[in-house]
């Protein structure tokens, strides 16, 4: 027996052992999502015992080093891992910006010290992080960003205001771009730092949005103290971290793309009679939909063991970002074709109050997040093609 | 299995472009076009891809042929797709190499697979009867007589129906048009007496024929699998066929792709390089992404179809995607070419006119589309 077969073998056996029934059943809404931190409310005692089993191994971040509170998997161990996790429809123990933004950013650009005291805590789920980016007047401009950082020696005072901070009224800490020279091109005056968001100072007030929800915040920084020690890489060389990062997020929006499922709901809702949707209009429609999504899974999965063999995805994460959005925002119009007046009830026990509405007007801003689908255009036609500027 | 080439993969692609790009260019195409050659392609270049192995890439080693998989005949189809290069490559190699693997006896495969793999015999396919794809809908016929058959009838869209030496026809043996039972398969000699070829001229200069049947008579060991029983091999190499053409269109997408950026750096308009505008740039971006999805299902489709099994959902995700994708490359390169883009001077209108017959080529977007709806249970 290889040594893969043996891990499969044994990851098969821990997780029968280890992971708790109530776990084994899809997560149905934001709500059944365990995003850990300081505040976080658990949803159950299987949620909070599934977080626990998993973080101890390491295996909430399978492919991070053991010593910094990962899993120390081999990238084929990890495969083997998340398609065993697949097999018994295991959730996810944690998700959070911390695993898949910060966390590789860290790895990459961070040094030690910063390593071993902000990891294993992302690891084990006892930090919960956002992330400062947007500003009023920096969207697709990111690097026209001003949130002021004025040198006091061993840290920083920061002023400015962030926006479209994703859940900075839960998050804990903070990976923040700020503006360390003002003296230079928008590109090489920014700094990545990272801070505690009970400092005195940050103040984050929800935004709500078109679906009614608000996972986003303002987020106002008047005076606060940062420590140098927590800035990450080199000073002024903050956008090379903040594009860096940007790649995983891209990537891992576009991952969410396919997530709903769509045909068996048609299916329920539509009735098969002959074996194919009762609506031949939207039968036609759903299939043109479930071809590209169908090919875009196979995209990531071919994305994923390109990178695997060769190293960084790079731009491609761009591609994927575009096309993952533009069809989950598409998957969902569909969805709501399909449930015709139903998915328009707002509140309600019937519809989970509005959860078909909500869910399909957040879509909206799939496209616009992390770059908007115009941006990413930009950096395919640039990065890919080699089109002029 | 990593869904990426292997090695071994990986450099048969390298050298299959650079074999096709020296030997086959586009402009072979159009010589061959305007020598209103009768063959629609070159011998000589067909004897050299017998000698590279590419017209035995699916045939077993066994019976001669390299044996290289669904995956290597989709690069190399690929790689025709870029240049398009003319060959009986796909009705031979592709097509009738795989019916009679899979459907052929002993006999049949000992006869006509080495002379196949070598080059040396060409076979075809004459499956449909109207400008629609559906082999259920043949009619055919083919009626017991003098101890073996006799066949009657017309077939339409054979790919080298010109210059094959053996004709590979479904027929009717029993039951209406529309039933996907009471279909056989024969293999007929393309001099047969009573069988009239009619060469097509089509849009993309490639080796189009009519066949009208005639009280073809056949010999009983002409059958090629059980009677009544075609659909067991028909299926199943039909979709492997449809998979290597997935494999051209991506090959057209890619090089029509490939082209209109390069043009898009040099050609100015307004005192700038067009490359510069953001309306072309998003349309080159988007164009792209289809192309690198389309690239993702025509490898896994291949790769499902070197593991064996049913495989009809794979291939008719990859056929309709890379149909879609092709339609798009190829108008999308002309419209960004400008005007020209519409003289037959330049190439693009060799590749739209390749593209769509290809795209027709044993079920267009909506018959895929269809059967993958309906293999997908809705």
């Amino acid at each position: 027996m290889s040594d893969l077969d043996l891990f499969q073998k044994e990851t098969r056996k821990w997780l029968e052992a280890n992971c708790p029934a109530s776990m084994r059943t899809p997560a149905k809404g934001e709500d059944d999502i365990c995003w850990g931190g300081r505040n976080f409310v658990f949803q159950s005692e299987d949620q909070k015992v599934w977080l626990q089993r998993m973080g101890a191994k390491g295996w909430t971040v399978p492919t991070w080093p053991a010593e910094y509170g990962g899993g120390g998997l081999s990238r084929d161990e990890a495969k083997i891992l998340a398609s065993e996790m697949k097999r018994i429809k295991a959730r996810s123990p944690l998700v959070s910006f911390g695993i898949w933004m910060l966390g590789p950013a860290l790895l990459k650009f961070g040094n030690h010290e910063q390593k071993l005291e902000h990891l294993p805590k992302i690891a084990r789920g006892e930090i919960r992080w956002c992330q400062g980016y947007s500003e009023p007047n920096a969207g697709s401009d990111l690097a026209a960003l001003a949130t002021k950082a004025d040198d006091k020696g061993d840290h920083y005072i920061l002023n400015g205001q962030k926006v479209w901070t994703s859940y900075a009224d839960k998050a804990d800490w903070i990976f923040c771009l700020i503006r360390t020279d003002f003296s230079v091109s928008k590109h090489n005056g920014i700094s990545f730092i990272l801070f505690d968001m009970e400092t005195e100072g940050v103040e984050a007030k929800p935004i709500k949005l078109i679906s009614g929800n608000s996972p986003f915040c303002e987020t106002f920084f008047t005076d606060v103290k940062a420590f140098k020690t927590n800035l990450v890489g080199e000073v002024n060389n903050g956008w090379t971290i903040a594009k860096y990062l940007l790649t995983h997020e891209r990537s891992g929006i576009g991952d969410m793309g396919t997530m709903v499922p769509l045909s068996a709901l048609a299916r329920e809702k539509l009735g098969t009679p002959d074996g194919q949707l009762g609506n031949q209009m939207l039968r036609h429609e759903i299939v043109e939909h479930e071809i590209d999504a169908a090919g875009f899974m196979f995209t990531l999965e071919r994305a994923k063991d390109e990178a695997r063999a060769g190293g960084e995805m790079g731009a491609f994460s761009s591609m994927l970002k575009y096309y993952g959005t533009e069809l989950n925002k598409s998957r969902h119009e569909l969805i709501v074709k399909v449930n015709g007046s139903d998915a328009f009830e707002w509140e309600g026990q019937f519809s989970n109050n509005g959860e078909i509405a909500r869910n399909w007007l957040r879509t909206k801003g799939n496209s616009i997040e992390g770059g908007t689908t115009e941006v990413q255009l930009n950096i395919i036609s640039k990065r890919i093609l080699g089109l002029p500027v | 299995m990593a869904l990426v080439l292997n090695e071994e993969q990986q450099l048969l692609k390298d050298s299959a472009e650079g074999f096709f790009g020296e030997k086959a260019p586009v402009s072979q195409l159009r010589q061959l076009r305007d020598d209103q050659d009768d063959n629609c392609f070159s011998k000589p270049l067909w004897g050299e891809m017998a000698e590279m192995g590419f017209s035995g890439i699916l045939v077993s080693e066994e019976h001669g042929g390299v044996d290289f998989g669904m995956v290597g005949a989709s690069v190399v189809a690929e790689a025709m797709g870029k240049n398009l290069s003319a060959s009986p490559f796909h009705a031979s190699s592709i097509v009738s190499a795989s019916i009679i693997a899979l459907g052929g006896n002993d006999q049949q495969k000992g006869q006509m697979l080495p002379a196949i793999a070598a080059g040396e015999m060409l076979v075809t396919l004459a499956v449909d009867e109207q400008g629609l794809h559906n082999p259920e809908g043949s009619s055919l016929k083919a009626e017991a007589s003098e101890g073996g058959y006799k066949l009657t009838g017309l077939k339409t869209f054979v790919q080298e129906g010109g210059t094959a030496d053996k004709i590979i026809v479904l027929a009717r043996t029993s039951g209406e048009a529309g039933d996907k039972d009471g279909l056989s398969l024969f293999v007929v000699d393309r001099r047969a007496g009573g069988l009239i070829v009619d060469q097509t001229v089509m849009t993309d200069s490639r080796g189009w024929a009519k066949m009208t049947f005639e009280g073809v008579q056949v010999d009983a060991d002409a059958l090629l699998g059980e009677e009544g029983g075609a659909m067991a091999a028909l299926d199943p190499a039909l979709d492997k066929a449809r998979i290597v053409l997935a494999a051209e269109m991506l090959g057209m997408a890619q090089e029509c792709l490939d082209v209109t950026v390069a043009y898009l750096k040099e050609r100015k308009q307004f005192g700038v390089l067009i490359g510069t505008f953001q309306g072309l740039q998003h349309r080159a971006a988007e164009l792209f992404s289809e192309i690198e999805v389309t690239r993702s299902v025509v490898l896994k489709a291949s790769q499902m179809a070197d593991m064996g099994g049913d495989v009809s959902w794979f291939a008719s995700l990859a056929k309709a995607k890379a149909c879609k994708t092709v339609e798009l490359a190829t108008n999308e390169a002309i419209q960004m070419h400008g005007g020209i883009g519409m003289t037959d001077e330049f190439d693009f209108g060799f590749f739209i006119k390749r593209a769509r017959v290809v795209q027709a080529l044993y079920g267009d977007y909506g018959y895929h589309a269809d059967r993958f709806a309906n293999r997908s249970g809705y």
